[in-house]
């Protein structure tokens, strides 16, 4: 029995172990390794993007090239990276340690989706091979039934991918609502937890709309089904619906958990009680059903009735109600904390500067009469990235440098940590707020050509795209220096008072040597006998 | 009348603190699959709306083509299946082992009996080529029939693959009931796959009178 109180990684060992395991700290570590491998590819796809578009005309691709190469940026970022990124990993390796679990409440289901991952994943990456793909990520008919790339490879394999999203979800549901240990009421949950809840909401309803829109899409240019098909009376701005109705939802799926790190990150630096704990709670929620609800902004040229786009408009504004509660929050949070300027730390303003700016941009595109101007430039592109890479990269970074000692057990250099954050920060200014510039003066996105009067911004751009690169090498080197001769981590390097830090570093297999009872909230700074 | 001892005994999953638990979670799981499994169907049913109200005329001809006392014998089978697959839950929760494999191979025969009635309505369609557009031979006045039969194949044809994925799950039961598994103190898989499968019938009850009874 010796196996059940050793440390996860090493008990028991063997390749073998690793393959067949039903640890959801192992599988969230095997994800966690898919996801950087995807990060990477996707990353140099864009670097290729930027460097054709250094100086106008063909550099070094055609056009039917850099179609292909942005198609696949999005594809892999979106379906490959960023929708598992951090439910899949975090979310896998901590939900059920933050609650005082033993487990998921089906792991083997949770490995399950792990293989279901890697086989979608499979698909997709063939797809490269087989014609890749030139529709962009969004697939969008009558184009996608009509090219002669290999579409239907690309879909099947986000269709399966997309099975290992609700799977994923439908399994955090249940660990959430049943595996709580005694003690740990909904509202003594850590927020990151109510976060990965709502986003499992989103996997579990919006998914399957996606799956079967792609599977109608594969029936399209199969045998047909003439729903999309204007010539036998289908309509192809249905599929941008259908395309939307989840596609929206899975935007929230990507920035809920990011959101649930912020608030973990800003309550530990801080030493500080969250401010309005139900509010932070409520909001991940608010968001949740929201996002069902705006689809409708993806289509305000599209030809949907006026009335209708006033209708998205007014409900895509709402969304700023509930994401400004957090931001609000986790500011007053600072307020009179004894912050400690740590990477994580660093990574959580790195979020609030970007986050505000991507929110604030998404208010501007909302609005009817700017986006007519705004749509399809470089200024949706830069507002996009500044929401999902400025925002759920940056917090997903932000919660590996944080929970990277409990994983490995192992530390790694603060002063490189620190060096690369500012890269990545500045790197990623240049790269995308020249866009919001670019954008503005009338740069149409997906071309890989463009007037002369263009060049110092896009070459600006693509310079940053180098320092950003460079700041994710310098992760790389330290991160791996760390797992090999990093300082042991001891147990709580932070002084955190969720779950996960009071067990040992890294944590056994069962995750507790005894099951933890909750006395009081998940934030409790200042209090004698805080938590446990 | 057996007694329970004769029975498997079930083991609780390390990381569950009881049985009640474990039974839990199941349920909820499978709930939460099943509200899965409606929105998967949801844009087939969105996009029969849409297209039922651009060109009701196109509907109400199309229909003509499918066989009301096939589809309506189909019902019959899978209702009679879902009172079946409720009995066999029953039995295991009373301990009667053979009843419940009784009732198991029943709904699995009423389950292939959908199939080879849907075999021979597809197989019709075939032959007159009322099929998807792009594969579509037939002949009819609507210039937007194809896309009645590309829906219908559609729908029908994702309901079709779910029976299928049923009666590998009822053979599974079957499988599992000859063992001796399932009992008053356990039967989740039973009463799980009892979800899905009236899940599955009731996809079917919408389909039938949406394709079958239009006018």
């Amino acid at each position: 029995m010796s196996n059940e109180h050793g440390n996860y990684l090493t008990n028991p060992k063997g390749i073998w172990s690793w393959l067949t395991t039903v640890d959801h700290k192992r599988i969230g570590l095997m994800y966690l390794l898919f996801v950087a491998i995807s990060f990477a590819l996707g990353g140099i796809f864009a670097m290729l993007l930027r460097l054709e578009l250094f100086f106008p005309g063909q550099q070094f691709f055609t056009a039917k090239e850099y179609n292909q190469l942005f198609t696949l940026h999005g594809a892999v970022m979106v379906f490959l990276f960023i929708i598992p990124s951090i439910p899949a990993t975090l979310g896998n390796f901590f939900l059920p340690i933050m609650i005082g679990a033993k487990d998921v409440a089906f792991p083997k289901l949770n490995l399950a989706s792990l293989y279901i991952y890697v086989f979608g994943a499979i698909f997709c990456l063939a797809s490269i091979f087989l014609g890749a793909v030139d529709t962009g990520w969004t697939f969008y008919t009558p184009y996608s039934t009509t090219t002669d790339t290999s579409v239907v490879t690309m879909t099947m394999g986000a269709f399966i991918l997309g099975f290992s999203s609700i799977l994923t979800g439908v399994n955090f549901i249940v660990t959430i609502h049943k595996m709580r240990t005694k003690g740990m009421g909904w509202f003594r949950m850590p927020l990151f937890v109510w976060s990965l809840y709502a986003t499992a909401v989103i996997q579990v309803l919006a998914t399957p709309v996606l799956g079967i829109t792609l599977f109608l899409l594969i029936l399209e240019t199969t045998v047909g089904v003439g729903i999309f098909d204007p010539v036998l009376g289908g309509d192809p701005v249905l599929f941008q619906h259908f395309f939307w109705f989840y596609s929206h939802p899975a935007v929230y799926i990507m920035i809920l958990p990011a959101m649930g790190i912020m608030s973990e990150l800003v309550t530990t630096f801080c030493k500080r009680n969250i401010f309005g704990y139900r509010f932070v709670a409520y909001s991940s929620i608010a968001i949740a059903i929201i996002a069902f609800l705006v689809w409708g902004h993806h289509l305000f040229v599209s030809g949907q009735s006026d009335y209708a786009a006033m209708i998205f408009s007014l409900l895509t504004f709402l969304v700023g109600i509930p994401s400004g509660i957090k931001v609000f929050n986790w500011m007053a949070t600072m307020y009179q904390g004894s912050i400690e300027l740590k990477t994580p730390f660093l990574y959580f303003l790195s979020f609030i500067f970007l986050f505000s700016i991507g929110g604030f941009t998404g208010i501007m595109l909302a609005s009817l009469s700017l986006d007519v101007y705004f749509h399809d430039t470089y200024f949706v592109v830069a507002h996009f990235h500044y929401v999902m890479m400025g925002g759920t990269v940056i917090a997903f970074l932000g919660g590996l440098h944080y929970w990277w000692p409990k994983m490995f057990g192992k530390m790694y250099s603060e002063f490189w940590a620190r060096i690369a954050c500012l890269f990545i920060f500045v790197g990623f200014n240049m790269v995308f707020f020249t866009q919001f510039l670019l954008g503005a003066k009338g740069m149409p996105r997906r071309y890989y050509n463009y007037l002369d009067q263009f060049q110092p911004l896009h070459a600006f751009s693509t310079v940053g795209t180098w320092v950003l690169g460079a700041g994710f090498f310098i992760m790389l080197f330290y991160m791996l220096h760390s797992l090999f001769r990093g300082q042991r981590a001891p147990q709580n390097p932070w002084g955190g008072l969720t779950l996960e830090w009071q067990t040992s570093t890294p944590p056994s297999v069962h995750n507790f040597d005894e099951t933890p009872i909750v006395t009081g909230g998940p934030y409790d700074y200042g209090k004698e006998d805080a938590h446990v | 009348m057996s007694s329970s001892t004769e029975f498997v005994k079930h083991e609780v999953a390390h990381h569950f603190v009881d049985a009640e638990q474990e039974f839990d979670s199941a349920k909820l799981g499978m709930w939460t699959f099943l509200v899965q499994e409606l929105l998967f169907f949801s844009a087939l049913f969105v996009a029969y709306a849409i297209f039922r109200f651009l060109y009701p005329e196109m509907f109400f001809e199309a229909h003509k083509h499918l066989s009301w006392v096939m589809g309506g014998i189909n019902t019959l089978f899978l209702i009679t299946s879902s009172f079946t697959m409720v009995m066999a839950v029953r039995c295991a929760q009373t301990n009667q082992n053979r009843l419940t494999i009784i009732n198991l191979i029943l709904t699995l025969i009423f389950a292939c009996m959908f199939l080879v009635i849907k075999y021979f309505e597809y197989s019709e369609k075939f032959h007159h080529g009322l099929l998807p557009p792009a594969l579509f031979t037939g002949e009819g006045v609507a210039p937007q029939l194809p896309i009645f039969f590309g829906l219908y194949f559609a729908m029908t044809g994702l309901h079709g693959l779910h029976v299928l994925i049923g009666i590998g799950l009822i053979l599974w039961l079957i499988f599992r009931s000859v063992r001796r598994e399932f009992h008053a103190d356990y039967y989740t898989p039973l009463e799980m796959v009892g979800l899905y499968w009236h899940f599955v019938d009731l996809v079917w009850i919408f389909l039938f009178p949406l394709f079958y009874l239009i006018g």
